[in-house]
Parts: C-alpha cells; sequence; structure tokens
C-alpha cells in the first residue's frame, strides 16, 4: 500500500483519541464537583462494600477466555480466505474444510469435557 | 520519513517494555504491554505486513491482554501476600536471564544480515495476497496449526481440569 493510503487510518486514530482526550480534559471542567464520602464510595447504590477487590477467581473465567481466543484466532484465519473465496475454488474449500474440521473436534472434546458448564 | 517512524516505533517499544517489566503494579504492567504491542504493529506495517498488524492488535492487544488480566485476577495480588523472593532466587534468577542475553547475542553476532526486501511489493501483505499464498503453497503448515490449536484446547481444558471437577 502507498505510505498515502494510510493517512485515513491515522485521521481516524487522531479523531478517536483526540475524541477521548477532549472529553476527559473538558468534562471535569464543565460538570459540577461534588467530594463527600457517599460521592466517593465505588458503588453508592446498593449494598455497601465489603473486602477489596483483590481477590483469587475462577479458574472458569480464564478457561472460557482461552477457549475464546483460539476460536478468535480460528475465525481470523477465515479473513484471507473469504477475500479469495472464488478463486480458490474447492482446493482451497477443502483446506479450510479441514481446518474447521480440527476445530470441531477440538469444540466436541471440550464440550464433552464439560469446560463451559457453568455450575459445575 | 520511514527510518524517522521506524526509529519512533523502536524506541517506544523499548521503552514501554522496559517500564512494564519495572513497574510495580501488575496491571500497570499489562497496560505498558499493550503499548509495546501497538509499537510492534507499526514495526509489522512498516515491514508491508498489514493484515499481520491488524490481525497483531486485534489478538493479542485485545484477547491476549485480556488473558493476562485474568490471571492477574486469579494470583491473590494482596501487598500482605506478595511473595517475596529471597537473595538466593534473585541472583538464580539473574544468572539464568544472563546466559539467556548471552546465547541470544552471541547467535545474533554469528548471523548473517539477509537483505530486507522491504520495498518488494508493497502490496504483499494485504489480506488477498497473503490469502492467496496461504492456502496455496503454505497449505500444510495452515493445517498444522490448526492442529497446535486442538492441542492448545486440550492442554487448557487438561490444566483447568483440577478445578473444574470433570
Amino acid at each position: 500500500m502507498e505510505p498515502s493510503g494510510y493517512m485515513p487510518i491515522v485521521l481516524q486514530s487522531l479523531v478517536a483519541l483526540g475524541f477521548v482526550a477532549l472529553v476527559l480534559i473538558v468534562v471535569p471542567l464543565l460538570g459540577p464537583r461534588r467530594k463527600s464520602d457517599k460521592k466517593n464510595e465505588n458503588f453508592e447504590c446498593g449494598i455497601e462494600g465489603q473486602g477489596n477487590a483483590r481477590m483469587p477467581v475462577s479458574i472458569k473465567y480464564l478457561m472460557t477466555a482461552i477457549l475464546f481466543v483460539l476460536f478468535d484466532v480460528e475465525v481470523i484465519f477465515f479473513y484471507p480466505y473469504a477475500v479469495n473465496f472464488r478463486e480458490m475454488g474447492f482446493n482451497g474449500f477443502f483446506a479450510v474444510l479441514m481446518f474447521v474440521g480440527v476445530f470441531l473436534l477440538g469444540f466436541y472434546y471440550v464440550l464433552r469435557k464439560g469446560a463451559f458448564e457453568w455450575d459445575r | 520519513m520511514t527510518l524517522y517512524i521506524f526509529l519512533t516505533l523502536a524506541i517506544v517499544s523499548v521503552i514501554t517494555a522496559l517500564l512494564m517489566v519495572f513497574s510495580r503494579n501488575p496491571v500497570h504492567s499489562v497496560l505498558f504491554l499493550i503499548l509495546t504491542f501497538f509499537a510492534i504493529a507499526g514495526q509489522y506495517v512498516l515491514l508491508n505486513a498489514q493484515f499481520l498488524a491488524v490481525v497483531h492488535i486485534i489478538v493479542y492487544a485485545g484477547a491476549i491482554m485480556v488473558l493476562f488480566l485474568f490471571v492477574l485476577m486469579m494470583l491473590n495480588l494482596n501487598s500482605e501476600t506478595e511473595p517475596q523472593k529471597s537473595t538466593m532466587w534473585k541472583i538464580m534468577a539473574a544468572i539464568a536471564a544472563g546466559s539467556l542475553l548471552l546465547t541470544l547475542t552471541g547467535a545474533l553476532r554469528g548471523s548473517v544480515q539477509l537483505a530486507t526486501p522491504v520495498q518488494s511489493n508493497p502490496r504483499v501483505g494485504l489480506v488477498e495476497n497473503l490469502g492467496k499464498v496461504l492456502f496455496t503453497d503454505f497449505v500444510v503448515p495452515f493445517e498444522i496449526a490448526g492442529i497446535l490449536f486442538l492441542a492448545a484446547m486440550v492442554g487448557a481444558v487438561l490444566v483447568g481440569k483440577k478445578d473444574l471437577k470433570l
């Protein structure tokens, strides 16, 4: 790609970052400021906070996240295939079919092992 | 122009990587690591690997960072329970890391500088060209990558097995 082809990306990044920076600067200037013990609590509606946030969580979250990342990467391999879908013909189709088949095998294994069952 | 972009990205990546290692707060380390990933994604763009750069941002800065955060959440990181390594451990870690550095430096010093094909074809890393190569010339490594993912899936389930009571 020509270097000038990156201009839209640069502009979009600048607009996104600039908007965040602008909001972060402008909001404290415009908004009213009331500081009290009640206002500074982490959750000011409902139950009072107990303990601290630094407690170990269940491995089930990590398990779901790892499996999500694996299938996420699988879907990323579809992008180069989808762009070349017509040109590839059946050769590319079978290559991707085999790839997806391996993933389906893994998905079946994961389901049978009950990694997605939350309540066990 | 390209040289200045490269130097900026290189300096940013090295500085953020150092900040990641030296910051005391593990969550700050993760944030600095995200900055490092973005700088490296910029290097990919300079090397005409545009698709790889986007994937790098999506997968590494997006998904794998979440994994790191989950790992941080699973560890008990209260300041009173933070494990204090003894001096012995620190010396051992320094020796191990030092020998790794020595090995890497030695290997890189003896290596031959390959001609960088940067300006060959600027469109080589776009998703269309990459797909053509991936599904024809490199279809076997592609399938092997699938099997690698299967191994990762089985490994993740097996490691978490004790807690899941399968």
